[in-house]
């Protein structure tokens, strides 16, 4: 079973079309990997689907890099 | 159009009855709503007696939580919404100087934020499956006026500005936003005016007859088919030449 930060890069760069290899925990979606509002609204889409949870539009405004996204996760799923 | 899960708002007569029929003859499956309950059963009987795939579904489309349990229940049943046509409306007319401000809310809740929470909570499905089209059934009124109808011109006006930004939006995620701008159509909603009035208003009609809904029906149908895929962010015009943009 692959852990979160694994599943979210895969995610991330699925979602984005970039390289998995690309993905580092500190990059930005906007600023590292090229993602526009749209996108990023829709990677937290995917995300909310992969950990079966809601995340609600304030507390995503918050994830802008792989880590947040990551801590996200992690504090507020039972995915861990 | 063929099992496109389509949802037109005010369905059970005029306009959005002639738009259902007319995507449901087209092979869309369609989900008509009515604010009554003798609405849905109206909406019902045409869909049935016409063979189309559908059903009718009571929505007050004001209500938020309606809202989002009509989309759970298209969802159960059909799936996830791709084409909207938001066609429901009402008119509270009055000169401005006596406008209530009720007169003005309503209008504004019912024939334009209706719009934008409608088109909002289709848009995630549609984002997802990139494909959508969002058609807003907007009006003559709102592109040249009309006095009495201050409210409903803002409205309907106002659908053209929404349309246009959400089209930029969505436009990378193959979902398209028109509107389309009927004139004067042969509905209860005119035939509630004066004779005279009705007969000035087609002196100023090139063409020099009412509309039929079902000349609507049919520019809807051509912006929701695979035809109009390239058409984003624009109005057709469907008013005999009484307005030429």
């Amino acid at each position: 079973m692959e852990n979160i930060e694994q599943r979210i890069k895969k995610i991330v760069a699925e979602q984005l079309g970039v390289n998995e290899a690309e993905v580092k925990n500190e990059s930005s979606f906007v600023n590292d990997l090229g993602a526009d509002s749209l996108d990023t609204v829709e990677l937290v889409m995917a995300l909310e689907e992969e950990f079966e949870c809601e995340i609600p539009d304030e507390q995503a405004e918050k994830i802008n890099t792989v880590q947040e996204a990551i801590d996200y996760v992690t504090a507020n799923t039972s995915a861990s | 159009m063929e099992n496109k899960i389509t949802l037109i708002t005010g369905a059970s007569r005029g306009i959005g009855q002639a738009i259902a029929i007319k995507l449901g003859q087209s092979g869309a499956v369609v989900i008509g709503t009515a604010t009554t309950e003798n609405g849905v059963s109206t909406i019902n009987q045409y869909l049935e007696k016409s063979g189309i795939k559908g059903m009718g579904i009571a929505l007050n489309v004001n209500d938020a939580e309606q809202i989002n349990h009509a989309l759970q229940t298209i969802r159960e049943k059909f799936g996830e919404v791709e084409i909207l046509v938001n066609n429901a409306g009402i008119t509270r007319d009055n000169l401005l100087v006596r406008m209530k401000d009720e007169e003005w809310d309503d209008i504004l809740e019912t024939d334009l934020k209706s719009v934008f929470r409608l088109s909002r909570a289709v848009l995630r499905a549609m984002m997802k499956a990139r494909y959508g089209r969002i058609i807003n059934i907007s009006s003559v009124v709102g592109a040249m006026g009309n006095l009495g109808q201050a409210n409903y011109a803002a409205a309907k006006a106002g659908m053209f500005g929404f349309s246009k930004s959400l089209a930029r939006e969505v436009g990378s995620r193959n979902i398209t936003v028109n509107c389309v701008a009927p004139g004067f159509i042969d509905t209860d909603m005119t035939r509630a005016l004066a004779d005279e009035f009705q007969q000035s208003l087609i002196q100023h009609v090139p063409l020099g007859r009412l509309g039929r809904p079902e000349e609507v029906a049919s520019a809807v149908a051509f912006l929701a088919s695979s035809a109009a895929g390239y058409i984003t962010g624009t109005t057709l015009h469907v008013n005999g030449g009484m307005y030429m943009d």
